[in-house]
């Protein structure tokens, strides 16, 4: 079972860090990923960009409009996700609670939607 | 790679024979597995263009016990594997028809079934267990498991790395499980192939063409079982309750892929010869054998697959085999599934009805499936609204694409006066 796991990030939250306590954050991330990369569980891991480098794209009357942003009014934006392929959701809460990012700030758990049979 | 289907065959079938005569002379299975994929993958680059061996089973296990002895005086060898100008290499070859092989004719059967039991170690978890599985039975490249399950290679590398590792560390070792635990030791192996089964049952007719087709890998596998213990009247079961599913595929999903519930299906496109293997084999199994829950189940779907359309089903038949399953092997999706069967015999209400004692249970209360069949019953109970509400929560709670759609298609098209007959969910 497939589960994505988003980390929000605020601006405010992560520049208030001690350069030490940043490098340790990364650091366990880091681990946390090579032990699930080595348990065969981690589909993949991703940081997004700054915001500054994110686009918006709408199309009204077949005709694409491209801004910046978004420049959301939330301080919280998408910072990072993991997608994980475990046992259940037991395991996916589990592995959530690891990451470092959910003592600081939060970490949402999302089953990803599979194709397979409905069982018999 | 494209490889003659033939070949492909071929190698599949001789895949755990030959990976069982490497671990029983050398114990270790870990390092045999990986000789025998170095063996299958040189045999799937050589024999299409230089043909097959006159002994193709000697072939491998005479390549594959070289690749062992390579790989014990190199270390580098997991990394030669996997590089793939390395793989294109030509193997050694053996003169054809050679090394007369001690195990070639005795043992095949226990073999496969000793290296299911290995897999299935309960040390191991689900997926890892599935992976295993496909790799050293199935005979699957690491590539085609990862595929099937929509992974990246490297993920399932590691999978099945991990899970050699863990049959190494807990001191397993290449025998059939004492009569002391094989009851147990079977009814995981069973549970695999029915993992691996359902795994592809949507698979094919999904967004995803890439899929591996693991339905006709989980009834091969399921049949070399069968084979090896035909007195079992659980591995007998099985195989019938797959055949007599899997018979259903092509009329399950619309050319859109939507699923289409079993009570909407074209019956002429089921697969009349699976449904007949199925319904004998169930037959002569519930005559002879233990009676078991895999059996109960199968011959439910022989009831559906033998009537001529919906109206023709004989509901009290299946509601009888129904009320067994309850009494026998209890579990709270028997009683969901019987709900249906309740609602068929003695009208929706009685069905709903049924359904209560699940709000009480806490694993199954905001179970998807339990709100699809309460949105079924309470559509044929002439309550639309609150069937739309249920199909909704439903679609919800799914984690399935397919069933998602579905459910939210049964909600959109619920008139005030619908009477439209969506099946549950359970297809069967």
């Amino acid at each position: 079972m497939k589960y994505m796991l988003i980390i929000y990030g605020n601006q405010e939250t992560w520049d208030s860090f001690d350069p030490d306590v940043m490098a340790d954050i990364i650091r366990q991330t880091d681990a946390l990923n090579s032990e699930l990369a080595a348990s065969g569980e981690l589909v993949g891991a991703f940081g997004l960009a700054d915001r500054v480098q994110a686009r918006t794209v709408r199309v009204r009357d077949d005709v694409p409009a491209v801004t910046d942003g978004p420049y959301l009014e939330a301080k919280e934006y998408l910072a990072s996700f993991t997608i994980v392929d475990c046992d259940g959701p037991e395991r996916a809460l589990e592995i959530a609670a690891r990451n470092p990012a959910s003592r600081y700030g939060q970490v949402e758990v999302w089953p990803i939607l599979h194709e397979a049979g409905v069982e018999m | 790679m494209t490889i003659d289907r033939g070949v492909e065959d071929l190698l599949r079938a001789l895949a755990p024979q030959v990976l069982a005569a490497l671990v029983r002379r050398s114990g270790r299975f870990d390092a045999s597995e990986d000789a025998v994929q170095e063996a299958l993958l040189a045999a799937s680059l050589q024999w299409p263009e230089q043909g097959i061996p006159d002994n193709p089973r000697a072939w491998l296990v005479t390549v594959a016990t070289r690749r062992l002895a390579d790989a014990a005086r190199s270390e580098s060898a997991r990394r030669r594997r996997e590089d793939v100008t390395a793989a294109r290499e030509p193997a050694p070859a053996p003169s054809h028809g050679d090394p007369a092989d001690p195990d070639a004719v005795s043992g095949d059967r226990d073999d496969t079934l000793t290296l299911l039991f290995l897999c299935c170690h309960p040390e191991l978890s689900p997926p890892s267990q599935l992976a295993l599985t496909l790799r050293a039975v199935g005979g699957l490249t690491t590539a085609e498991i990862a595929r099937a399950f929509l992974v990246p290679e490297a993920t399932m590398a590691q999978r099945i790395s991990r899970a050699k590792q863990r049959i190494k560390a807990s001191g397993a070792h290449f025998r059939l499980p004492p009569d002391t635990e094989w009851a147990d030791r079977l009814a995981v192996v069973l549970h695999v192939l029915y993992l691996v089964f359902n795994e592809g049952y949507m698979a094919t007719s999904g967004p995803d063409l890439q899929r591996t087709d693991l339905t006709a890998e989980a009834i091969r596998l399921t049949r070399a079982v069968h084979r090896a213990l035909p007195d079992d009247g659980e591995v007998a079961g099985l195989l019938a309750l797959m055949l007599l599913t899997d018979a259903r595929r092509a009329a399950r999903t619309g050319p859109d892929g939507n699923l289409v519930p079993l009570a909407e299906q074209d019956r002429s496109r089921w697969d009349r010869a699976a449904i007949d293997e199925g319904v004998a084999l169930i037959t002569a199994t519930l005559a002879t054998a233990r009676l078991g829950p895999y059996q109960l189940q199968a011959a439910i779907a022989a009831v559906h697959d033998e009537a001529a359309g919906d109206e023709e089903t004989d509901w009290p038949q299946v509601l009888a085999l129904y009320d067994l399953l309850a009494r026998l092997w209890p579990s709270p999706m028997v009683t969901l599934n019987r709900a249906v069967a309740v609602a068929m015999v003695r009208g929706p209400q009685a069905g709903l009805d049924e359904l209560v004692v699940l709000d009480a249970d806490e694993r199954m209360a905001d179970h998807h499936r339990v709100h699809a069949v309460r949105a079924h019953l309470l559509e044929l109970a002439g309550d639309p609204e609150a069937a739309r509400a249920s199909y909704r929560e439903a679609a919800r709670r799914t984690t399935s694409l397919a069933e998602r759609r579905y459910l939210e298609l049964c909600a959109r098209r619920i008139t005030p006066r619908a009477t439209t007959s969506a099946m549950n969910m359970s297809g069967t």
